[in-house]
């Protein structure tokens, strides 16, 4: 469902051009787990704010469900990136004036869903996220594990195919952070493709399959132990 | 996203920054209210003068003795000789003309007024009982001055209501007798209170038939001559027609002046509307400051919430969302920063009545939308640029920082 060939991402940094990544193809199934690796500065960051469309390739062609989504402009990217598309973020990127049922109402509202399914979708996420009565709280009143929580509600509210994790136990300690991996990991055996970007080799190493960053390459692509 | 929902979304974000929406709503309102206010002083300006004028008379054409040339040398001044003088043939000769409805002569002159032991210095008005409806003036008491043939010198007066208060007081004036210089006059009416009109306050006059004014000054000549036309159509005929009788009666020479009272009217109306215009015009200029201090506050608001355009880009919000999120604020800001600054400038206004009750205050429709609309069109305006920042702000460096 995802697929790269030949992708590269190149910077301008000065009048110096520093390649993030560099011709890159791969190709990921619907449903699959996945960790990128690599230490800082390998483009793993880089790879997945592409397929997420948050950045465009300097060459080289994406299709995301046998869709070329790179010749889509703004507005039709964003719609891709509302329908298909669920973001888990290190720094959970709440925002800090609405209560976390807003939160996690946000795409709804942005996609013109109307009140009352938004009302019933919330609730029923809320529930099934053990976040009922956090509700009308605002981020700056949740634990770390509670706002992740929220985050993860939120990517997941569109129904989307594919969720792309940022780091998303970085923020957090050993507990909450295996209580977040839990999380997304059940959605994965729901049938949603999880791609997890971390430097933790434990954490990749739950994956299905693996793909170590080197210098914007990947240099290794590996079928990991099955995670249970 | 629906209307209500950007709404909704936009006041959350206002809301949430409630120093800053306070700050930028009272520069709006500031600027609406003196909007408000200004035009309202113009336009109360132009209404007192229109008002003044109107109660003059209407469809009034006005004859003054002698004509000042703007070229050439008039015959008589070579001579040593003023024009002639309007006299009541002349005022007589005017009803011929269809254009005109009716005339009233006029002779101004100050005499001594006395009655009993109590006298004082008046204005004497010479005229004939038309008068009372050209002029629009009402009746207190008794009757105006009998219809008559206006040659007829009958010892009868009417009162102004100041000077029938100062010289008789509480006492019954109609039926009394008035001295004025060395004759003796019988009071037959006493006029209603009206306050000053151009300069000519009818509280303070004496009214006697024109004929018995030419007497008691020892003097054939008319001040002016007032003629109302038979509708607003015919005042320009009406005028036409009075230059031509007057010019045959004074000997083939158009030694008069006749003007109208709307073309008066019509230049000072011409004037005040241009300087409510001007007045309004400074203070929408003081709105677009607050714009200026909008799109500034505008664009620190979207520096500083980097973190959440990029989040709601994340989310698929597309450009135009975004765009539309911020003029939903800046509309928000200016709706709400216009109703209160009309709520200000009303009571401004107010008070600016209560101060000057004379002054008809009160802001024209026309500029209370004016200014409701470019307060609205400033905000949005001055959003446009913070908006477009807004939205092309890249996401990835947004939601890279902490």
């Amino acid at each position: 469902m995802i697929e790269f060939s030949d992708v590269s991402r190149i910077f301008k940094v000065g009048d110096q051009q520093v390649a993030a990544l560099r011709n890159v193809s791969l190709e990921l199934g619907a449903g699959e787990y996945v960790s990128i690796m690599g230490p800082s500065g390998s483009g793993k960051s880089t790879l997945l704010n592409l397929i997420g469309l948050l950045d465009r390739p300097t060459s080289g062609i994406y299709r995301l469900d046998d869709q070329d989504v790179t010749t889509l402009d703004d507005a039709q990217q964003a719609r891709v990136r509302r329908e298909k598309i669920g973001f888990v973020f290190q720094f959970f990127h709440l925002v800090p004036r609405l209560s976390a049922a807003t939160n996690i109402e946000l795409p709804l509202i942005l996609a013109g869903v109307p009140v009352e399914e938004r009302r019933e979708r919330v609730t029923q996420l809320l529930q099934s996220y053990g976040l009922a009565d956090r509700a009308d709280h605002r981020p700056e009143q949740l634990s770390g594990g509670q706002r992740q929580r929220v985050a993860i509600a939120r990517a997941t509210i569109m129904h989307p195919p594919v969720l792309l994790a940022d780091e998303p136990t970085g923020n957090l300690d050993q507990t909450t952070g295996k209580e977040v991996m839990n999380l997304l990991e059940q959605l994965v055996e729901q049938g949603v493709a999880l791609i997890l970007v971390t430097h933790d080799p434990n954490l990749g190493g739950r994956a299905s399959r693996q793909l170590h960053m080197v210098d914007g390459k990947i240099v290794s692509d590996s079928l990991g132990q099955a995670s249970t | 996203m629906n209307l209500g929902d950007t709404l909704l979304f936009a006041s959350g974000s206002l809301r949430g920054a409630r120093t800053r929406t306070l700050l930028m709503m009272l520069a709006m309102s500031i600027g609406v209210a003196a909007v408000v206010v200004l035009t309202a002083l113009g336009e109360g300006a132009r209404r007192y003068v229109v008002g003044q004028f109107s109660s003059l008379g209407s469809n009034l054409v006005i004859v003054l003795p002698g004509r000042s040339e703007t070229a050439g040398v008039n015959p008589g001044m070579l001579l040593g000789q003023t024009s002639r003088d309007l006299v009541l043939d002349d005022a007589q000769a005017l009803l011929r003309s269809p254009a005109i409805r009716r005339i009233a002569p006029l002779t101004i002159g100050a005499a001594q007024a006395s009655h009993g032991s109590l006298n004082r210095e008046v204005v004497v008005m010479g005229t004939t009982a038309n008068m009372l409806e050209i002029r629009h003036m009402d009746m207190g008491q008794g009757r105006f001055l009998p219809q008559a043939d206006p040659r007829l010198a009958s010892p009868v007066c009417v009162l102004g209501a100041t000077i029938k208060q100062e010289l008789f007081g509480a006492k019954p004036a109609v039926g009394a007798w008035l001295r004025l210089g060395d004759r003796r006059y019988r009071v037959i009416g006493v006029l209603a209170e009206q306050g000053e009109t151009m300069g000519m306050n009818s509280d303070e006059l004496v009214i006697i038939p024109v004929a018995s004014a030419h007497m008691l000054f020892n003097s054939q000549s008319l001040f002016r001559i007032l003629i109302e036309a038979k509708n607003r159509d015919m005042i320009e005929p009406a005028k036409h027609d009075a230059e031509q009788i007057l010019k045959q009666q004074h000997g083939g020479e158009l030694d008069v002046t006749v003007i109208t009272q709307d073309a008066v009217l019509a230049t000072f109306d011409r004037i005040l509307r241009a300087l409510t215009l001007a007045v309004g015009g400074i203070a929408a200029i003081s709105l677009s400051v607050a714009g200026v201090l909008i799109m500034n506050v505008m664009l620190i608001a979207v520096a500083q919430r980097t973190r959440e355009i990029g989040l709601l880009k994340a989310l698929g919000a597309p450009p135009a969302q975004i765009r539309r999120l911020f003029f939903a604020e800046a509309a928000l800001l200016s709706v709400v920063g216009s109703i209160v600054g009309l709520i200000l400038g009303e009571i401004g206004s107010f008070v600016i009545g209560q101060i000057y009750p004379v002054l008809p205050v009160g802001a024209p429709w026309w500029a209370v939308l004016a200014a409701f609309g470019t307060a609205l069109g400033t905000g949005i305006l001055f959003s446009v640029w913070p908006a477009r920042r807004a939205s092309r702000l890249d996401p990835v460096a947004a939601l890279a920082r902490r």
